[in-house]
């Protein structure tokens, strides 16, 4: 059992007058305790709106609709009533966002927003508390954090306001962590040192971390298994270097093609994905990729791309996806339902129930439900 | 299977060309706000007050039962202030009559012209005098360098005098000095807006100013008075129309205080409703209704002003664009 | 670069914003000073790229070039003519050579314009294609060449998907013919996938049309591949400037190293393996830089002599400049790179947009 099981997550924004948006459609992933798993897409992927909703954090608004499950720890967080879920927010799940200046309180001292969640969480106070939130700022690596606790969020620098950000959501020593693209806003070299903060603590605590990105090279550093999403759903799932060494998902293929490297040389060329994010094809007509798709063939359209497991445990959302050098197409195991799996020829991975020798996959075999 | 395969490809090009609709032209800022406006309840309610308020104002004097200024009341005896007595509703008079023995009904619907037209006026004087130098002071300070600074100041310097004063003292002043009449009212009721209107366009076309797209078009070669006309000035009326649509509401407001303090037309014998309201006042305690149905219309038809004032900012806001 | 045919010729640029406060009279109490003193050179048809954190002034630097920021000092020559001394109206005319693209392409298209509207302006301040088949012609042909369609014309920029828009940028640029195009930040608002499509386009127009690029980025892979030669700067001055392929595999600089190893690369084996360079704290204020050396403060192969109280200036080193005192002691290994404490610094007076730091405060300016 993962510590945390996001099976056939869904959200749905409907308003009155338009047409409803399914964001997340069916998304399932597992992580483990002290693994770092990647949500990897582009803008519109789903990836943000999927841990709002695992943390309960969506916009309260008619028209909204959360379904899966999100197990954590035995729990399913999607059920839970907002007292409880408060409680497990901030103490056994945190969350870091990516513009740490609009997630802290300008009018509040750093020092006090750190000692409120030890006194809400922990139920530290006083002297005892202050001790505390300056030993978090010092972990994090905030200098002179004493003097810091007095300071207000637009006194710090981008760097130490995400510091102090992560001081904050490591302060009771959560089991999960969700960093939503974390770096984004900042500088390549103040990425850096967050980066490496970000991998010390998982290394020390054994906390999860599952991290939200649109940055390849990120994640390529990062984390042990990528889910590579597209449209609402994830179209591949793998482990760090078969992934990048090959992927197999054409959406993947041309994420890859399309970032410069910083080792390549100048002027070779890029391979771009044509057309844009919003040519998506709707997933009950299709794969949503199949309108930018170099490798789209006829089965393409009409339904969508059952989930396809593979004997090193990886898993794909497409019916012509990129060769593998020494390997041949049939080889591979088609699992739709669990059912369906060709007997004899499945591999452990795809047993349902399997303890998770390869994270991360552990939830995929019932992926394939209507969506 | 290749057919249908065939079909299925047509399907995918189709789709994929769902956002390249070219027989379709653009939609522009204003026609997509006015889409949204359309579909927000308040706007149509909002809409639909007014569009009653400006049909009554117009056509409404060739329909009244009777002339707003003929004092039937006295001279058929039925209407006797001196013994307290001014009768209510009946069938031939729906709203009664008023102390001068004249039908409220007539009065009220004859009003709603002036007061439209208190309130229309009061804001253009206000919108046209407050947008030329929240204009002019906006263009300068956001594109003109250091002499535009100099004149943004001054001009803004007027402005804070201006807005120093409280707005009835200004209006109360203006009316001394011009004698009480309608003009009066509305040039009083226009000058206490300046300050609104003139603030208002200034702070959008330096926030305009500042933006990527006059420094592309500086970067193109453009005139900056061409860059004022045509890129701050049209992206900043935004805020001020919404502003003028919610204005006209405090104008026939301010209009009708105005003319309770005696301030208005001297001559009550066109109706209005503020002056309707000033003239009831002597008679709440025999008969409040006289002072209510003014007093109710005025309320209504500011609501209608606000509530599509309100969702016009809404509409135009481009933050809420989708 | 001597023998090859400079285009523009950037002379000991500044570039001073004065920090003011005050309530009634405005004081000025100091200087952000976002460029001060860049010296670069680039040569006709190839690319420049400037690389470097927020608030090292690149952005500054690129519109000063244009001389939408007056610079406070310098001078900029473009071809042979000096802008910093140009009469208004003769500036004006010159611009149509030197044109800007910019990173956010949804803020830097007028709203309220439709695309043919937006890519005839240029055309009409300039008086060029005549009459308006004249116009409609060019605008087609470079509709052409930025992969826009004809049914573009009459959409208005909100119609459009960021990678569009920002093609709708570049036609805008491209439409008057410019020889120097500026590209600040030009992909880096776009989705990953629709970054690489920009970035192909540009290199493609720049070999069909033999166009002049000063690349201004963030994302050092970017700059990496689109550029001929690399400047680094660090507030407010250049640090490095070498060929793009040899700052790469010799960064001199400690700097760019700090920099060229905190850059992410998509690869789990190269990410592994490499080293990493952590430099400690944050950006010093431009208000108030370090004394000599502006890096000597976070840099881990930092001095105790000369660091701190002598400027270094760009010399050269083996094809590059370099501005640091003991550039060929770190590269042979001489020096240690050693621990650096970490010295917070206030973001107070930080920005390199003079809006931010003399934009009068408004009340109630905004509905």
């Amino acid at each position: 059992m993962a510590l945390l099981d996001v099976e056939e997550l869904s959200v749905t924004f409907a308003r009155r007058g338009q047409r409803a948006v399914r964001a997340v459609d069916g998304v399932s992933f597992s992580v483990d305790a002290g693994e770092v798993v990647g949500l990897v897409g582009e803008s519109g992927c789903g990836k943000s709106v999927t841990s709002l909703a695992i943390m309960g954090l969506l916009p309260r608004q008619p028209g909204l609709q959360v379904g899966g499950r999100a197990v954590f720890d035995g729990t399913d967080l999607l059920q839970l009533d907002d007292r409880s879920r408060r409680d497990i927010r901030g103490r056994d799940v945190a969350m870091i966002f990516q513009d740490p200046l609009s997630s802290l309180n300008p009018v509040v001292p750093i020092g006090l927003q750190v000692t409120e969640v030890l006194t809400r969480h922990r139920g530290m106070r006083g002297e005892k508390a202050a001790r505390e939130a300056a030993q978090l700022l010092d972990r994090v690596g905030i200098p002179d954090p004493k003097r810091r606790l007095k300071e207000y969020p637009h006194q710090l620098s981008g760097g130490m306001r995400q510091r102090a950000l992560i001081a904050m959501a490591v302060a009771c020593q959560p089991r999960l962590l969700i960093a939503d693209e974390p770096t984004t806003a900042l500088d390549v070299t103040i990425q850096a040192q967050i980066l490496e903060l970000l991998k010390d603590l998982v290394r020390d605590s054994g906390t999860a971390l599952v991290m939200i990105t649109h940055d390849l090279g990120v994640v390529a550093g990062m984390c042990d298994t990528i889910n590579v999403l597209y449209g609402g759903r994830v179209v591949e799932t793998a482990r760090r270097r078969p992934l990048f060494r090959q992927p197999r998902h054409p959406y993947t293929v041309g994420l890859l093609g399309s970032v410069p490297r910083l080792d390549a040389g100048r002027g070779e060329r890029l391979n771009p994905i044509p057309g844009s994010v919003r040519d998506l094809l709707p997933w009950p007509d299709g794969c949503a990729f199949a309108p930018r798709c170099d490798r789209r063939v006829d089965a393409c359209v009409g339904e969508p791309p059952e989930l396809v497991l593979t004997h090193d445990g990886r898993s794909y959302r497409c019916v012509d996806p990129a060769p593998v050098a020494g390997l041949t197409p049939g080889e591979e195991v088609r699992a739709a339902a669990p059912g369906q799996a060709v007997p004899g020829s499945a591999p452990a991975q795809a047993v349902p129930g399997d303890p998770p020798a390869v994270p991360g996959l552990a939830a995929a075999p019932s992926e394939e439900e209507t969506p | 299977m290749t057919t249908v395969g065939g079909k299925k490809r047509e399907k995918i090009d189709r789709l994929a060309e769902l956002s390249a609709r070219e027989d379709e032209r653009g939609v522009s800022l204003w026609q997509d706000a006015f889409r949204r406006l359309r579909r927000n309840p308040a706007a149509v309610v909002g809409a639909v007050i007014l569009a009653v308020f400006v049909l009554v104002a117009i056509v409404g004097p060739f329909l009244v039962p009777y002339s707003p200024t003929d004092t039937m009341g006295i001279r058929e005896g039925v209407v006797r202030v001196g013994q307290g007595l001014i009768p209510g509703h009946s069938a031939e008079h729906w709203l009664g009559y008023d102390h001068q023995g004249r039908d409220v009904f007539s009065r009220m619907i004859v009003g709603a012209r002036q007061t439209l037209l208190v309130g229309v006026v009061a804001t253009m004087i206000g919108l046209a005098v407050g947008a030329l130098i929240g204009g002019v002071a906006g263009a300068a300070a956001g594109l003109g360098g250091r002499w535009g600074r100099w004149v943004d100041g001054a001009l803004m310097r007027f402005i804070d005098m201006l807005l120093a004063l409280p707005s009835l003292l200004l209006a109360v002043s203006i009316a001394a000095l011009l004698g009480p009449s309608l003009t009066t009212v509305m040039i009083a009721v226009g000058m206490v807006s300046v300050p609104v209107f003139a603030r208002l366009l200034r702070g959008s076309m330096i926030a305009q100013s500042n933006s990527d797209y006059v420094l592309a078009a500086t970067s193109l070669g453009v005139r900056k008075s061409k860059i004022a006309l045509t890129h701050v000035l049209p992206n900043s009326l935004a805020p001020v129309i919404v502003q003028a649509t919610l204005t006209l509401a405090t104008a026939i407001i301010e209009a009708a205080a105005l003319s309770f303090l005696g301030l208005g037309n001297p001559d009550s014998a066109i109706p209005e409703w503020g002056v309707m309201l000033a003239d009831a006042q002597q008679w709440l305690g025999i008969r409040p209704a006289l002072a209510i149905y003014p007093a109710v219309a005025i309320i209504i038809t500011a609501l209608g002003f606000t509530l599509l004032g309100e969702a016009m900012r809404e509409a135009l806001d481009p933050k809420l664009r989708k | 670069m001597t023998g090859e045919d400079v285009l523009v010729e950037v002379r000991d640029l500044k570039v001073h914003f004065p920090i003011k406060r005050g309530v009634l009279f405005d004081r000025t109490v100091g200087h952000v000073k976002a460029v001060d003193g860049v010296d670069l050179s680039i040569a006709r048809g190839r690319t420049y790229g400037l690389v470097g954190e927020s608030g090292c002034g690149k952005s500054t630097l690129g519109r000063a070039l244009l001389q939408l920021t007056p610079p406070t000092a310098g001078a900029v020559s473009f071809d042979g003519v000096e802008l910093t001394t140009l009469a208004p109206s003769k500036l004006r005319a010159m611009r149509r050579r030197m044109q800007m693209i910019f990173q956010d392409p949804m803020s830097s298209l007028d709203p309220r314009q439709n695309v043919e509207s937006i890519l005839t302006e240029g055309l009409q301040a300039h008086g060029i294609g005549g009459d308006r088949d004249g116009r409609r012609k060019i605008i087609a042909e470079t509709l052409d060449q930025v992969g826009l369609p004809r049914w573009a014309l009459s959409r208005y920029p909100h119609e459009f998907s960021g990678g569009q828009r920002q093609r709708i940028g570049i036609a805008r640029a491209l439409v008057l013919g410019p020889e120097l195009i500026v590209a600040d930040e030009p992909v880096s608002a776009l989705d990953v996938s629709i970054q690489a499509q920009v970035v192909n386009l540009l290199d493609e127009l720049q070999d069909n049309l033999g166009l002049t690029y000063l690349v201004i980025a963030h994302d050092l892979a970017v700059v990496r591949h689109i550029s001929d030669t690399v400047g680094v700067m660090y507030l407010g001055a250049l640090v490095e400037e070498a060929p793009s392929d040899r700052l790469y595999t010799e960064p001199l600089h400690p700097y760019t190293r700090a920099l060229m190893s905190a850059v992410p690369v998509p690869d789990p084996d190269v990410e592994d393996r490499r080293e990493r360079i952590l430099i400690a704290g944050d950006l010093p204020s431009p208000a108030d830089p370090p004394s000599g050396c502006r890096f000597h403060t976070r840099c881990p192969w930092a001095q105790p002599t000369r660091c701190a109280d002598e400027r270094p200036q760009l010399r050269e080193i083996g094809g590059s400049r370099v501005a640091c005192h003991w550039a060929e002691q770190i590269a042979n290994g001489e020096l240690r790179a050693h621990k650096v404490d970490v010295k917070i610094t206030q973001p107070a007076g930080e920005g390199e947009e003079p809006s931010i730091v003399s934009a009068p405060t408004e009340p109630g300016s905004f509905v």
